[in-house]
């Protein structure tokens, strides 16, 4: 479902050869099959331990709130602690309006954060810029960073929320996650 | 209503007074006697909270900008407002700074989005707005939607992977 | 994961290093835009002596999402969501000062149901904002157990605000003329059963943290803000209370049904943060007693006014009747027809004096809204509590001074 078709990166971040490509097709049997359970072993190791990185900035605030604390409690999906260091995190929480002022702080938040990083719109004003369609904020912060998976609402309630955490979830544990090169 | 210091007010700046609009009383004002007149309301008449300073563009009139000011006492609990016309090209008032702290940062905002410069005020860097931003938003010739943006847009991504 | 980077020319900084050290033995250090002590987005430069504040400058404006301009192309009525967007925390105030201002300008009177609703509802928000202010601030001081506290409260109060209004936080509730809709069956005893929840929530909450030393010690002498110096800076709301000034719009120039509920203006000793906090927490007492007043006086009768000139026609009889269609249709397209004029029109928010300030030209569109908002006036005088004490002291002054950012930077 999710991830099937993500490009698949290598360490210096170029588009690794597809699985047409010449050398996947001489690959042991063996080694494909390590390399699918190694995939399976990463993601499910991953999606459990989220680190969410929240750059809050509006009304989602609240919202937001209220999600970490007891009544909905992020925790039981893993990604509760939050770490106010990007190069801790690995998931980046864009919670409420970005503004054309706020977009260079955003990107270089993003920037300081290690791979393998997510990015969650959390918002409608995060995901496309909502009803503020004017000079000051951002037409959604997919126009200066990629996002991973968008929460509309204004402000999505706690559900949605956690609805949008545990499909992140599916997607990283469908994805590919090589760690030393495109084949391991 | 008709409290004895509104009374008084009325009578003290007979010229300025436009009477009681929505429980406030305005004064239209000369420019040249802003300080002058905020310094005797608040020194005489106990205004001590400089509420807000804002401009109102009218781009069709001769003088384009009204400059607006509220102030509140705590101590007679009744408001005024004071209006001042400057023209639109080279848009100047005294600045206030140096009888209400506060006014700092309003008149920093209403430069910001007004162009209008406050004699006197040494800092008029932008405080909503970012350096670099050309133009002033709120005037009437500016384009709602004209993004100045800091950061290069990407182009636009895909619809979501699923 | 991310795909491949993109290469980018280097990026502007939109704060410029204007900032120079007064001394060469002290060190500019950086606090925010993006950091957690600062809920949301305020940039902080402070010139440090040691561990000791020497002098700070405060940049707002990283919200500024154009509020202003975006009203001057909205009708009337359409600009009540955006209204609510300004102070988050207690979106019904907005709301209703806004409804306020507009009503005073077409020269309407609300019905005294809806009086005596507004007042419930805006005492409602109070509580939930300063319940917020309080749960961040204790978050801060690491005091988790007291957010979790008043944040289950406050989600309490969410969930039945969203029953009444269909929203958790920014419910756009108001209208020119009246509400939105009444109040459903049950929820009064709902509302009753949630005070009641509260007080008990509240009492845990003066037990872990009122006579905590390590509170105390944070708290105590920090932040010092005298009277003169608060009106000066233009601090208004709990702020200026804190102060021991009585200064409360509720009880000075009364509105809504204020001026027949009883109740007290808590003020403080020194306005310390201390003080702060504890006008806040009693401020909140005080609401919940306005709040059981208003219950027992709500009167019967309808929510709004009959005024063709705002209030929309019944939806059935915009299926039925040709006047009542085109009356709709004439509000929705046109926006209802406000007189020229302006007017300055403020009411006790949860952080201070919000004032609006609206110039029409008859139109169905405002040719000006302005927003006279607390926390940007607070910003402007925030330096004035942050210099001369420690430099971990910025995250209690600040947290206590409850910086919003919608409203701030509007």
């Amino acid at each position: 479902m999710y991830g099937k078709r993500l490009p698949i990166v290598d360490a210096a971040g170029s588009p690794a050869a597809q699985a047409s490509g010449g050398s996947t097709h001489t690959k042991h049997a063996t080694f494909e099959y390590l390399t699918t359970r190694k995939d399976e072993l990463v993601g499910w190791a991953r999606k459990f331990s989220l680190f969410p990185y929240p750059f809050v900035t509006a009304c989602c605030a609240m919202e937001f709130m209220a999600v970490s604390a007891s009544a909905y409690d992020t925790d039981r999906f893993g990604a509760a602690l939050p770490r106010f260091s990007p190069r801790q995190a690995d998931l980046l929480m864009v919670v409420g309006t970005v503004t054309q002022k706020q977009a260079p702080i955003l990107l270089k938040v993003y920037e300081q954060m290690c791979e393998p990083k997510w990015v969650m719109a959390f918002g409608v004003c995060a995901s496309t810029g909502g009803f503020y369609q004017n000079y000051a904020s951002l037409p959604g912060i997919d126009r200066i960073i990629p996002v991973d998976i968008y929460v509309p609402g204004c402000p999505p309630r706690p559900e949605m929320v956690i609805d949008g955490i545990m499909r992140l979830q599916e997607k990283i544990a469908n994805g590919r996650h090589p760690i030393v090169n495109e084949r391991f | 209503m008709s409290l004895p210091v509104l009374d008084q007010l009325q009578q003290h700046f007979a010229v300025a007074s436009r009477g009681i609009q929505h429980g406030v009383l305005v004064f239209e004002l000369d420019p040249d006697a802003l300080v002058s007149t905020v310094q005797q309301l608040r020194d005489a008449f106990g205004f001590d909270l400089f509420l807000d300073v804002t401009a109102v563009d009218w781009p069709d009139a001769a003088l384009r900008f009204e400059v607006v000011y509220h102030l509140y006492s705590t101590i007679h609990k009744v408001r005024v407002r004071l209006k001042l016309r400057v023209s639109g090209k080279a848009p100047v008032v005294d600045t206030l700074i140096s009888l209400y702290g506060s006014a700092h940062y309003m008149e920093r905002e209403c430069h910001d989005m007004y162009g209008i410069r406050f004699r006197g005020n040494p800092d008029l860097r932008p405080i909503l707005l970012y350096e670099g931003f050309v133009g002033h938003p709120l005037r009437k010739d500016y384009p709602k939607q004209q993004e100045q943006p800091l950061v290069p847009y990407l182009p636009p991504q895909g619809a979501l992977v699923r | 994961m991310s795909a491949s980077p993109i290469p980018r020319p280097p990026i502007a900084n939109p704060v410029s290093t204007s900032f120079t050290p007064s001394r060469d033995d002290t060190v500019v250090v950086n606090i925010g835009p993006s950091h957690p002590a600062t809920h949301g987005t305020v940039q902080i430069i402070a010139e440090l002596d040691g561990e000791k504040v020497v002098r700070t400058d405060v940049h707002c404006g990283y919200l500024h999402r154009g509020f202003e301009k975006e009203c001057e192309d909205h009708t009337w009525h359409n600009l009540i969501p955006y209204v609510d967007r300004l102070n988050y925390c207690s979106a019904l105030i907005n709301n209703f000062a806004y409804c306020d201002a507009v009503e005073q300008l077409m020269g309407i009177e609300i019905t005294p149901r809806t009086r005596f609703l507004r007042t419930l509802l805006a005492e409602y928000s109070r509580l939930a904002d300063h319940l917020t202010c309080v749960a961040a601030q204790l978050m801060e001081l690491g005091a988790m157990t007291g957010f979790l506290y008043l944040v289950t409260v406050r989600d309490a109060m969410y969930e039945h605000l969203a029953a009444l209004t269909g929203a958790r936080v920014t419910y756009s509730y108001g209208r020119i003329g009246g509400l939105a809709f009444d109040v459903p069956d049950g929820w009064f005893t709902r509302l009753r059963a949630i005070l009641t929840e509260y007080e008990e929530y509240i009492d845990r909450v003066h037990g872990l943290v009122d006579r905590n030393r390590i509170f105390i010690d944070r708290m105590r002498n920090v932040g010092v803000l005298s009277t003169q110096e608060a009106l000066h800076w233009g601090f208004t709301g709990p702020i200026l209370r804190s102060t021991g000034v009585p200064r409360d719009l509720r009880k000075d120039t009364p509105y809504l049904a204020y001026g027949e509920l009883d109740f007290d203006v808590p003020v403080g000793i020194k306005g310390d943060n201390y003080d702060r906090y504890f006008v806040r927490m009693r401020e909140m007492d005080e609401s919940v007693y306005m709040i059981r007043q208003c219950i027992d006086l709500m009167p019967d009768g309808p929510i709004n006014v009959d005024d063709r000139r705002c209030v929309f026609p019944e939806k059935e009889l915009v299926y039925t009747e040709i006047e009542s269609l085109i009356n709709h249709f004439k509000l929705v397209m046109e926006g209802p027809v406000v007189p020229a004029g302006d007017i300055y029109v403020a009411h006790e928010g949860a952080n201070g004096e919000l004032g609006f300030y609206l110039v029409s030209t008859g139109e169905g569109v405002p040719h000006k809204v302005h927003v006279r908002s607390p926390s940007f006036v607070h910003m402007g005088g925030v330096h004035r509590m942050l210099d001369g004490y420690q430099l971990a002291d910025i995250v209690t002054t600040f947290g206590s001074v409850n910086m919003i950012g919608g409203e701030c930077d509007r």
